[in-house]
C-alpha cells in the first residue's frame, strides 16, 4: 500500500510535466486566437498546484520512502529515470509554487503582451523542464532536461527580440548555458568514472577518490554556478532575466536558479558522499564574494528589472555560504549544526523564490502601468498604484531581511549557524568564517539600503516623467498573484517553525541528521539549537509591534489633536521647481557608491562646470567600471576576437598552401604517434 | 498567578522605558549645557517638547502619502519592543526569548527602513540626502553591530540577552581582550546609531549634519512627536544594551521578588545616569566629522568587531 502511494507520488508528477508538455503543444496550434493566453495561463495555473500539492503530500507524508520511475526513452541501455524523493519534492514545491503564481500573474499580464505566440509555447515547457530537472535520476536524462531548461528560457528572453540588447542577452545567455552544460557534462563524465554508468543511484554507490571529488566540485561550481549566477559566473543573468516578460523574469529570478542550486545540493551533498572540508571554504568563499559583488551591483543599477536580477545575485550567495557552511560542519560530522546551515539555505531558497517573484512581478505592473523600467522616470507611483506599492513594499522588507517577515528568519538561521563554528577544528575556516559572517551582515545591511532605494525611487516622491503621472494600478488578477506572495512572505516569517519541520525530512535524507522538531516548542517559537542559546519568535514580534503601534495611535487619536493641514512641502526658502531636482536612484546611491564604488567599480564622478558667464548646462557623469566584465570578460572575447582574426587568413589560401598545411599536419601527427609510443 | 505577576514585570518594563526615555535624553541636554556654563533647561524639557507637538495640529505635505502618516508610529513600535526586549533592571523576563539580539538589532533596522523611506516620500532633497546618507551609515553600522553581537554571543554561549548578561554577571568570565574590543566598537555604532556626534549633530537642522534631522524634516505635530520619542527609546536601549552587557552589577536575577528589582531599577538608573554623563562630556569635547570620514569611523568599528570574533574563534579564552 505505502509503495503503491509512493508510487503514485513520482506518476503524479510525471503526468503533470506530460500535462505542461501538452499544454505547450497546444500553445502551439492555438497562439494566434484571442483566448490562447488565458487558456495556457489556466491550464499552467492548476497543473502546477496538482503538482504543488502533490509534492508537498509527498513531503509531508513521514512514511513515503522514494519512489521512483523508469520509461523506457533515452539511452537504450539505461531508459530514463526518474526519482522523487525529499530533496527534490522540496524543490518541486519552489518550482510549482513559483510557477502557478506566475501562471496566475500571467492571466491578467499576458494581456499587454504584443507577441503571445512567441511566450505562450515557451512558457509551459519551461515549466516541464524545470521539473524534469529536480526529477531526473540519471546523469544522461538530467543533462538533457536542463539543456530543454536552458533552451526553453532562451527562447522566453528572446520574446522581445527586436527590443534594444535583448539581442545581445539572448547570446550571452546561450554561450554561458552551453559552458555550463559543458562543465556538467564532464563532472557527470567524471562520476560515472570508466565504468559508465550513469544512473544516480550507481553514481551515489561507487566510491570517489579525492582527486575526482575536487574536480567535481569545481566542475559543479562552474556549471550550477553559472546558470545560478555565481560571481564571476553572472554576467548573463542581469542581461537575461530583465529580457524576458516579466512572469518569466520572476520564473528565471525566483526558480531557474533554485533548479541550479538543487543541482549542487543533488550532485555534491547527495551523489559524491561525505565532502571534504577543504570544499566547503571555496564554497563559501565565492558565496560571500557573490553576496557582496551582487548587492553592490545592485545598488549602482537603475534599471528596475535588472536591479532585481543583481539581488538575486546576492541572494544565490547568501544560500551558497549558508550551503558551505553546512559542508563544513558535515566533513567534522557535527550534524546538528550542519543540519542548520542546511535548513537555513533550503529556507532561504523557499523564501527568495517567494520575494523574489514578488517584486519581479511589481516591476511588471510598473512597466505595464508606465512602460518604464528606468528608476529614475518613475516615482510618486504610490499614489496612481497603491496595491502595487503596498505589495512591492512587504517584498522589499522581507528581502532586506526585516522582522517580522520571512527574509529575516533564514538569515537569523545562518547567523546561527556561523556562531556554531568556532568548534570547527581547522584553522582556515575559523580565521575565515567570521569574515564570512561579516560580510553576510554586510550584504544584509546594503540589501537594506538598496531597497529602500528601489522602493523609494519608484514608488515615493513626485513623478519624474509624464509615464509616471499617467500610471494606472494593474489588473486585479496580476494584484492576486502578488498578494499571495506577500502573504506568503508574511506567514514563513511568522510561522518559521512549520516551515522548518517540513523541511528537516529533506536534511534527514542528505545529513541524517536534522533540526530539532520546532512544533513542540511553547507558543511557536523557534529553537535551532536550546532554548537558553537562542530562540526568536516571529508571531509574537509581529503582534507586539501591531499592538504597540495601534495603541500609540489609539492614544494619540484619543487623548491628542487630530487635527490635520495639508500644506506645500517646506522647502527651506527654495521649493524645488521641478521633479527632476528629488533625489534619483544615481544621487541616492552616491555616498555609497563613494564608499564602496570607488574601490569596487572604480566609480568616479565627473562635473563639468560652464566657465563664468557661459550659460551652457552643467554635466555631471559617473563614470563605473564592472571589474568582472573587463577583468575576466572582454579580454577572452578579445583575445577570442584576434585568433579568428589572425585564422581568417586561413581561409584564403590558394590550394598548393592548403595540400602542404595538410601533408604538414599527416607529418606532424605521423611524428606524435611515433615518439608517444 | 505567575503568568500574570511575569506579564506585570513586563509590563513595568516597557513602561518604565517610555517613562525614562525622555528623562535620560533631558539629563545630557542638562549636562552638556552646564558643561558649556549654559544654564539650560530643564530635565523635564523634553516631555513638555512632546506635549507641546502632541497637542499641535500636524501640516502634512501636499504629496506625502499614507506611507508617510504610518512610519512614525510604526518606527516608535518596532523601537519601543527592541527597547522592552532589552534587559533593565531584570533578566529573564517574561517575553525575552522572543527575540534575542540579532533580532533586536534588525527590528532597528526595520524602523530605520521606514524612516529612510518617509525621508523620500514627499520628494525634496531634503528627506532623500537624509535617507541616502542614514542608509549609507547603517549600511557600515549594521554589521559591526553584528560582529559585536558575534562576540557577546561567543563568550556567553548565546544570543539571548538575558543568558549574557547572567552569564557576563557572574564572576568567572573576567577580563577579556575579545569583549574590551566589542565595548569599544559598541560605543562607536551606538554613537553613529543615535545620531550623535561625531557622526550626526542631533541639535540643528544645517545643512552640516543633513542626516537624521534632515530625514524627518518634514514631520510635524504628533508625527514628530513619535519620531522624537522614537529617537529617546533607542538613546536608552543602546545604553540599555551596552549596561547589561557590560556593567551587569546589581541586575536582579528573573524571579527573585520586589526588593532585588528595586535594587535592579536603582542600579539601572545609576548607570543610565553615569552613561549619560559620559555621553555629555564625549559630544562636548569632540567635534562633528564630515560626513565621508563617518565610514572610516565605522570601519575601524567594524574591524575591532571582526578582530574581536576572529580572536574568540581562534580560542575562546580570549
Amino acid at each position: 500500500m505505502i509503495a503503491a502511494a509512493a508510487m503514485s507520488a513520482v506518476v503524479l508528477q510525471m503526468w503533470c510535466v506530460a500535462a505542461l508538455l501538452a499544454t505547450a503543444a497546444l500553445a502551439i496550434l492555438l497562439s494566434h486566437r484571442e483566448i490562447s493566453s488565458a487558456l495556457v495561463y489556466g491550464a499552467t495555473s492548476v497543473i502546477c498546484l496538482v503538482a504543488l500539492f502533490g509534492s508537498i503530500r509527498f513531503l509531508l507524508s513521514d512514511t513515503a520512502g522514494p519512489s521512483g520511475l523508469v520509461l523506457p526513452v533515452g539511452l537504450p541501455w539505461l531508459g530514463a529515470h526518474f526519482r522523487l524523493d525529499a530533496l527534490a519534492s522540496f524543490f518541486l514545491v519552489v518550482v510549482n509554487l513559483g510557477g502557478a503564481a506566475a501562471s496566475l500573474y500571467g492571466l491578467g499580464y499576458g494581456h499587454h503582451e504584443p507577441a503571445p505566440q512567441r511566450v505562450l509555447p515557451f512558457f509551459p515547457a519551461f515549466l516541464a523542464g524545470m521539473n524534469l530537472v529536480v526529477l531526473a535520476d540519471d546523469a544522461f536524462s538530467y543533462l538533457l532536461c536542463w539543456e530543454f531548461m536552458s533552451l526553453a528560457s532562451w527562447a522566453l528572453v528572446m520574446a522581445h527580440h527586436r527590443d534594444a540588447g535583448n539581442a545581445r542577452a539572448g547570446y550571452v545567455y546561450l554561450v554561458m548555458a552551453s559552458f555550463g552544460t559543458l562543465t556538467l557534462l564532464l563532472a557527470f563524465g567524471l562520476l560515472a568514472g570508466p565504468a559508465g554508468d550513469y544512473g544516480f543511484a550507481a553514481i551515489r554507490a561507487a566510491p570517489h577518490t579525492p582527486y575526482v571529488a575536487s574536480l567535481v566540485l569545481i566542475l559543479m561550481l562552474l556549471g550550477a554556478g553559472s546558470k545560478a549566477g555565481l560571481v564571476p559566473l553572472h554576467v548573463w543573468l542581469p542581461l537575461a532575466h530583465p529580457a524576458a516578460p516579466s512572469h518569466v523574469s520572476a520564473l528565471m529570478s525566483g526558480v531557474m536558479t533554485k533548479v541550479a542550486i538543487y543541482g549542487f545540493i543533488r550532485v555534491i551533498f547527495d551523489l559524491l558522499g561525505p565532502p571534504a572540508w577543504s570544499a566547503s571554504v571555496i564554497v563559501l568563499f565565492l558565496g560571500s564574494i557573490t553576496a557582496v559583488m551582487g548587492i553592490l551591483y545592485a545598488m549602482m543599477e537603475k534599471d528596475l528589472k535588472r536591479l532585481l536580477a543583481y539581488s538575486t545575485i546576492e541572494n544565490i550567495g547568501i544560500i551558497f555560504v549558508s550551503l558551505g557552511l553546512a559542508l563544513a560542519f558535515q566533513a567534522n560530522g557535527m550534524k546538528l549544526a550542519a543540519a542548520l546551515a542546511f535548513t537555513a539555505a533550503l529556507f532561504h531558497v523557499l523564501n527568495h523564490s517567494f520575494f523574489k517573484s514578488l517584486l519581479f512581478f511589481g516591476a511588471g505592473a510598473v512597466l505595464t502601468a508606465t512602460g518604464e523600467r528606468d528608476i529614475d522616470k518613475l516615482g510618486g507611483l504610490i499614489h496612481r498604484m497603491p496595491l502595487t506599492s503596498f505589495v512591492f513594499l512587504v517584498g522589499c522588507v522581507a528581502i532586506s531581511a526585516l522582522p517580522p517577515f520571512n527574509g529575516f528568519v533564514s538569515e537569523w538561521l545562518m547567523f546561527q549557524a556561523v556562531l556554531q563554528s568556532p568548534d570547527l577544528p581547522q584553522w582556515a575556516l575559523k580565521v575565515m568564517v567570521p569574515a564570512v559572517g561579516a560580510l553576510l551582515a554586510l550584504a544584509a545591511a546594503l540589501a537594506a539600503a538598496c531597497f529602500v532605494r528601489a522602493f523609494g525611487i519608484t514608488f515615493l516622491g513626485r513623478p519624474r516623467s509624464l509615464a509616471a503621472e499617467a500610471a494606472e494600478e494593474v489588473d486585479r488578477t496580476s494584484l492576486s498573484a502578488m498578494f499571495i506572495l506577500a502573504a506568503l512572505c508574511l506567514l514563513a516569517g511568522i510561522l518559521p517553525g512549520l516551515v522548518i519541520d517540513a523541511l528537516s525530512p529533506v536534511a534527514t535524507e542528505i545529513l541524517g541528521g536534522h533540526m530539532p522538531i520546532q512544533a513542540n516548542e511553547a507558543w511557536l517559537s523557534i529553537v535551532p539549537i536550546a532554548e537558553s542559546r537562542s530562540s526568536y519568535n516571529g508571531l509574537l514580534v509581529m503582534v507586539f509591534i501591531a499592538v504597540s503601534a495601534s495603541s500609540a495611535v489609539f492614544v494619540i487619536h484619543r487623548f491628542a489633536s487630530r487635527a490635520l493641514r495639508r500644506a506645500p512641502a517646506w522647502g527651506c526658502g527654495f521649493s524645488d521647481p521641478t521633479p527632476a531636482a528629488q533625489y534619483s536612484g544615481a544621487s541616492f546611491a552616491q555616498p555609497i557608491r563613494r564608499v564602496f564604488g570607488t574601490l569596487v567599480f572604480y566609480a568616479r564622478d565627473h562635473v563639468e562646470m560652464p566657465a563664468p558667464g557661459d550659460v551652457g548646462p552643467a554635466r555631471f557623469k559617473i563614470e563605473l567600471h564592472d571589474p568582472v566584465w573587463e577583468g575576466i570578460y572582454a579580454p577572452i572575447a578579445n583575445a577570442i576576437g584576434y585568433i579568428a582574426d589572425r585564422l581568417n587568413r586561413l581561409q584564403f589560401l590558394t590550394i598548393r598552401s592548403y595540400l602542404s598545411l595538410v601533408f604538414a599536419t599527416l607529418v606532424t601527427l605521423l611524428l606524435v604517434l611515433a615518439i608517444w609510443s | 498567578m505567575v503568568v500574570i505577576s511575569d506579564i506585570l514585570v513586563q509590563g513595568l518594563q516597557m513602561l518604565m522605558v517610555l517613562l525614562l526615555a525622555p528623562l535620560l535624553t533631558g539629563f545630557v541636554r542638562k549636562v552638556k549645557a552646564r558643561l558649556l556654563r549654559r544654564r539650560g533647561p530643564s530635565m523635564l524639557q523634553p516631555y513638555r517638547d512632546l506635549l507641546r507637538l502632541l497637542r499641535k495640529e500636524v501640516v502634512l505635505a501636499d504629496n506625502a502619502s499614507w506611507l508617510f502618516r504610518v512610519t512614525p508610529y510604526v518606527t516608535f513600535a518596532a523601537i519601543w519592543v527592541a527597547a522592552a526586549l532589552v534587559p533593565t533592571f531584570a533578566t529573564g523576563l517574561l517575553f525575552n526569548w522572543t527575540a534575542d539580539l540579532i533580532a533586536i538589532v534588525a527590528l532597528l533596522g526595520s524602523a530605520r527602513f521606514f524612516l529612510a523611506l518617509a525621508g523620500m516620500d514627499v520628494g525634496t532633497s531634503f528627506g532623500g540626502i537624509g535617507s541616502s546618507r542614514e542608509v549609507m551609515i547603517a549600511a557600515l553600522a549594521e554589521p559591526a553591530m553584528l560582529l559585536i553581537v558575534f562576540c557577546m554571543a561567543l563568550v556567553a554561549g548565546s544570543t539571548q540577552l538575558s543568558t549574557v548578561a547572567n552569564m557576563l554577571a557572574s564572576s568567572y568570565v573576567g577580563l577579556r581582550v575579545s569583549l574590551g574590543m566589542a565595548l569599544v566598537a559598541l560605543i562607536m555604532v551606538a554613537l553613529a546609531e543615535n545620531a550623535r556626534i561625531p557622526v550626526d549633530n542631533p541639535s540643528t537642522h544645517l545643512e552640516l549634519t543633513m542626516v537624521h534631522e534632515a530625514m524627518i524634516l518634514e514631520y510635524s505635530g504628533r508625527h514628530l512627536a513619535m519620531l522624537e520619542f522614537g529617537a529617546f527609546l533607542k538613546l536608552l536601549l543602546y545604553i540599555s544594551l551596552t549596561a547589561c552587557v557590560f556593567v551587569p552589577w546589581k541586575i536582579a536575577l528573573f524571579g527573585t521578588g520586589p526588593l532585588a528589582y528595586a535594587v535592579g531599577a536603582g542600579a539601572y538608573i545609576v548607570k543610565l545616569a553615569v552613561a549619560g554623563f559620559l555621553l555629555a562630556l564625549f559630544e562636548t569635547a569632540t567635534a562633528k566629522m564630515r560626513v565621508f570620514r563617518v565610514p572610516q569611523f565605522l570601519g575601524a568599528a567594524l574591524m575591532l568587531g571582526l578582530l574581536g570574533t576572529l580572536l574568540l574563534f581562534v580560542s575562546r579564552s580570549f
